[in-house]
């Protein structure tokens, strides 16, 4: 039966759980809630909460119709007339009060789009302020505490059809060729920025969206909050991997972090070393790492890019952390390797490659037939085919065994022809080599097993070579 | 690192050969593979050994373990995080191998290295150990090697470390001088405003542990402010845990200051605008009422509850809804009833009507505890339509927290009061679509059965159980069977032998096999209760009878069942009829019919 108790775990909770010992973190909160909700809502909202008193909106004349002495006068009460907030989770309420702020939203990012000169010093703090009160919000409680973002539909904002145009003023007013970073820094401070860092846990895309733009240009426009911005982010994935595990918004800041790295300037700071091995690679470990493994690769890959000498982190790293029960992620592991091996310096590669073989291999002798297909497609990959033969001896030593093992046992008909594949591929850079390890294979495997030896003559290894060539020109 | 570690290695093992083959003694053979599996390639080789930790300390004698194994063990640190979280366990218990208190420091390093990695769980456990022996550390070491170490960890680079150290100040503090207590405060302090949340959330989870060993002068003027301090924080995830440092606080605290120095702050959180926050006060309302006593409770706690029975998240109104009858408990009793009439009842009321289901069931699993409050005439006026308007409420968990909690109405008004009502909640729920929420009923049932008295229960009730013998689910049978012996250990055999005996043994002739089973599991359960002459007399014909079953499932049933009685009858019973009858089952053509007609056979000495 469920319990009563119902403690509250929204994504941006500080959640923990309680089958993880880890979970005397530091808050108490478990991070399962054990209600379901039954009827759900699909919009949820805490916003209306504290709206102290509800103000009458009157219609103000339209902008475009303003003469041009009260054009700031007029734009600085609309501005203030957009501070009103309305309950949207009662749809009926104050229909009247929610088109003006919605026409009167219209017009002004119409006008900030449009006209020039609109913007002047005195409207800024106006429309930071008006920007403030719309957008900064606690984040309800999660109307489904065990929200999959992969299967389940996200809560989406009540409030969006006011939020999303003072979301849209926003980037414009950010935009704007009359946009002063001089007079906005006053204003978009470094409490500023915090709140706005912790809306990308929203559960709605809509939102995160929106906040993932205007994120990368206040960080493109205001230069001193560079530094800040990045350190919040930080702060943000460390909470996420070591104390929550829950934030939605990851995706998205790894967005911005890809094009943000790939203006690093070289040397690489110390920072951004430690940026990439205490939070990116760890981040690799999150349960929900499907959800912005894309982005993450694209951040690692990036890294190398700028600097080859962190390859040798980010592999030991990756294998460090490398699934040990979840295929879906080993998956996404071997997909991000081949893009790392797809732009490795060969000298770096030489580095990696025992360790990385030694994994590579065990993948390929996984049961499941997709982790193992994932491993074995490196082989149809020119460059990284080029660096395997330029490290046969090294390599072919790490993986044969396992190759010669598994063509025999395993079930998956396809494994089996692309491990044929491998072999031949393997005995045509260097067929001595390979029949060197296959006559030790041999001896070793005898010294295991008295019945029924792999090959009892020379007869059924020429079989096997022959197997390997008839069987690879079929596939 | 790794080269040194390796040749420290070396050493080690060739340490444990050589006394081995001094002494030309084989026994410390196996303590030179578990050293050597220290550093095994395969992780569970490495932790076997390492869960092996004390045995090789042991072999080992304090003083090597001390110059040896304990060196090794610090370079280990690169290892796996499971096989971390082993090492820093067995540390915790390893004074007595180093040589006991005297040599305790000898654990630090290994330790403090523990504590800086990045893996919260094995931070945890290293910081665990480390207060624990910080116990066995003497006072002048305690200054010499504990104290250096926490205010290593304190000022350390990363956030890891100094999260750690949050957890530290508390264990050193009322050992050390006062030079170094004035240090250890300011380095507290330090970290109260650290630049890193998750170093102010570590510091604001200790703050109340650190309060409570500090002298009432330091108390009130540093942990105060850096209270106020947290409470307020940018970060409601820090703010949240500053409610919980209240409850500590304000217990240690002279009531005459709590009005200035906590009651602010405490107020100030009751109506953060994050729900987070609101729902920890609420979470924590009993602690706190508790801490601030009656007079503070009255005149603020009050309408704070009020608000949070009202609030706009439904989490908060459910968390406060849970604190309802506590809360009413703990109230001062001069006045307590008329609180509760004028201030928390109207709240209460709307709360059984509340949108959100968790809400109406938090509150439904504590509402009836109430009526011992407030007393006989005003559940009856007042609460009685409360619980009447649950148990119809749509939601069964609502219902269902109602009818589990019937004792405690049952003592004021009797349970007679409720009976009109109560029946048609329990019909329904004894036929909800969901087998959890008949299941759930069912558990209730004896409880329902002894406040209700035979009468009744015979009249209303005895048709449900006996339904619920035939239900599609099989927990839902099992449990009715487990029923039926319980409502015979309340009513008595002779109750059962006119009502309910007749009616499970009349179910060995339907044509469902389940059914025919459900007989023979009920006799399993029933025999004891009923006694030997019934079982006897009544059911043991029946289960002779059915070991002609065409199912075999229903035979080997009839062997289990069998074993099952046996010790309740007599031993001419046994011998002249079940005897016979499970030699024949041992030699039936089915394989499981013999195998149980046989154990029954040995476990009953029939052979």
């Amino acid at each position: 039966m469920e319990t009563t108790k119902l403690p509250p775990s929204s994504p941006s909770s500080p959640t923990t759980s309680f089958s993880v010992p880890s979970a005397e973190k530091v808050d108490g909160f478990p991070r399962r809630s054990m209600r379901r909700a039954r009827q759900r809502r699909s919009h949820s909202s805490s916003q209306f909460r504290y709206q102290s008193s509800q103000v009458e909106l009157t219609p103000l004349p339209l902008l475009k119709d303003a003469p041009v002495a009260e054009l700031h006068d007029l734009f600085c009460k609309k501005l203030q007339q957009c501070c009103v907030l309305f309950d949207f989770l009662d749809c009926v309420a104050d229909l009247k009060g929610k088109e003006i702020k919605r026409a009167a939203l219209n017009e002004l990012v119409e006008s900030v789009a449009t006209s020039r000169g609109v913007l002047i010093e005195p409207l800024y703090p106006e429309a930071i302020k008006m920007i403030s009160v719309n957008i900064f919000r606690t984040l309800p409680p999660s109307e489904n505490p065990e929200f999959d973002p992969e299967e389940d539909e996200p809560t989406l904002e009540a409030s969006w059809p006011h939020l999303q145009l003072v979301y849209e003023f926003f980037l414009r007013f950010l935009e704007s060729p009359d946009f002063q970073p001089s007079m906005a820094k006053r204003y978009v401070d470094q409490k500023f920025v915090l709140q706005l860092l912790e809306l990308f846990d929203s559960e709605d895309p809509r939102e995160r969206e929106y906040l993932k733009t205007i994120l990368h240009r206040v960080y493109g426009k205001l230069l001193g909050l560079r530094a800040y911005i990045r350190k919040q982010i930080n702060n943000i994935f460390l909470r996420f991997i070591y104390e929550t595990e829950h934030f939605n918004g990851v995706a998205e800041l790894l967005e911005i972090l890809g094009s943000i790295i790939n203006g690093f300037a070289l040397p690489l700071k110390a920072e951004h070393k430690q940026f990439l091995v205490r939070v990116l690679i760890p981040l690799h470990t999150a349960k929900s790492l499907s959800i912005f493994h894309a982005q993450l690769a694209y951040c690692v890959v990036q890294f190398m890019e700028k600097d080859a000498t962190v390859t040798e982190y980010i592999i030991r790293g990756l294998l460090k952390y490398w699934p040990k029960t979840c295929t879906q992620k080993e998956v996404m592991f071997l997909g991000e390797i081949e893009e790392i091996l797809d732009v490795i310096e060969p000298s770096q590669f030489i580095r990696v490659q025992e360790p990385l073989f030694k994994q590579i291999a065990a993948c390929i002798s996984s049961p499941h037939f997709q982790v193992a297909e994932r491993a074995l497609y490196f082989w149809n990959n020119e460059y990284i085919l080029s660096l395997i033969e330029e490290n046969c001896q090294v390599i072919l030593p790490l993986v044969f065994a396992t190759l010669y093992r598994v063509s025999k046992e395993h079930w998956n008909q396809t494994i089996v022809s692309l491990i044929y594949n491998v072999l031949k591929t393997f005995m045509e850079m260097n067929s001595k080599l390979f029949d060197d390890l296959t006559a030790s294979y041999k001896v070793e495997k005898q010294k295991f097993t008295d019945a029924t030896p792999l090959f009892s003559s020379v007869d059924s290894m020429n079989q096997f070579t022959k197997l390997i060539t008839v069987n690879s020109s079929t596939t | 690192f790794s080269r040194c570690a390796a040749q420290q290695r070396h050493s080690v093992t060739a340490t444990v050969s050589k006394m081995a083959g001094a002494d030309g003694d084989d026994s410390l053979y196996p303590i030179a593979v578990l050293i050597d599996e220290l550093r095994n390639e395969d992780v569970q080789l490495r932790l076997n050994s390492i869960k092996k930790l004390s045995t090789i300390a042991l072999a080992l004698g304090v003083e090597r373990t001390r110059t040896e194994l304990l060196p090794f063990l610090t370079d280990t640190i690169y290892d796996e995080d499971e096989v971390l979280l082993a090492l820093a366990e067995q540390l915790g218990n390893f004074t007595m191998l180093v040589g006991g208190p005297e040599y305790v420091h000898c654990l630090l390093p290994p330790l403090e290295s523990l504590a800086t990695v990045e893996e919260t769980v094995v931070r945890d456990k290293a910081v665990e150990s480390l207060r624990k022996i910080s116990q066995e550390h003497s006072p002048v070491d305690l200054e010499v090697h504990f104290e250096p170490l926490v205010k290593r960890l304190a000022s350390g680079d990363w956030f890891t470390s100094r999260t750690s150290a949050c957890g530290l100040f508390s264990v050193c503090y009322p050992r050390v001088s006062s030079t170094v207590k004035a240090e250890i405060r300011q380095h507290f302090r330090t970290l109260c405003s650290d630049d890193t949340p998750m170093v102010r959330r570590a510091a604001a989870s200790k703050l109340g542990e650190f309060a409570k060993v500090l002298e009432l002068d330091y108390v009130k003027s540093d942990i105060i402010s850096l209270f106020t301090a947290l409470a307020s924080d940018e970060q409601d995830s820090v703010r949240l845990l500053a409610v919980e440092a209240c409850v500590s606080i304000a217990t240690l605290l002279p009531q005459e200051d709590l009005e200035t120095l906590v009651m602010p702050t405490l107020r100030q959180a009751a109506e953060d605008k994050s729900w987070r926050v609101r729902y920890m006060v609420a979470d924590k309302f009993s602690e706190l009422q508790k801490a601030v006593g009656p007079e503070i409770t009255k005149n603020d706690l009050v309408p704070a509850f009020q608000n949070l029975l009202k609030d706009c998240e439904a989490e908060v109104r459910a968390a406060a809804a849970n604190k309802v009858k506590e809360f009413c408990e703990n109230l001062p009793e001069d006045n307590r009833e008329q609180i509760i009439m004028t201030h928390i009842l109207p709240c209460v009321k709307e709360l059984v009507s509340d949108t959100n289901q968790h809400v109406k069931s938090a509150l439904a699993s504590v509402i009836m505890g109430l009526s011992t409050i407030l007393g006989k005439d005003n559940t009856i006026e007042h609460l009685l339509p409360l619980f009447l308007a649950q148990l119809k409420d749509e939601c069964p968990e609502v219902r269902l927290n109602i009818i589990s909690n019937l004792d405690c109405v049952n003592e004021v008004i009797g349970i007679r009061q409720l009976s009109q009502s109560l029946l048609p909640a329990i019909v329904e729920l004894a036929e909800d679509a969901k087998w959890r929420v008949r299941l759930a009923i069912i558990e209730y049932m004896p409880l329902l059965a002894g406040q209700l008295g035979v009468e009744f229960f015979d009249e209303k009730l005895n048709t449900l159980c006996m339904a619920w013998l035939i239900d599609h689910v099989y927990a839902i049978r099992e449990a009715a069977t487990c029923n039926l012996m319980k409502l015979v250990e309340k009513f008595g055999a002779e109750w059962a032998q006119n009502t309910i005996v007749p009616k499970v043994l009349g179910m060995a002739n339907d044509p469902n096999y389940l059914h025919r089973m459900t007989t023979l599991f009920c006799i399993n359960a029933l025999s004891e209760a009923c006694g030997q002459e019934i079982t006897t007399k009544q059911m043991l014909p029946v289960v002779l009878k059915m070991s002609n079953d065409q199912v075999a499932n229903v035979r080997f049933n009839v062997a289990k069942s069998l074993q099952k009685i046996g010790p309740v009858l007599d031993s001419n019973a046994l011998q002249t009829e079940v005897k016979p009858v499970l030699e024949k089952l041992a030699t039936d053509t089915d394989m499981d019919v013999k195998y149980f007609a046989q154990e029954a056979i040995s476990v009953l000495a029939l052979a």
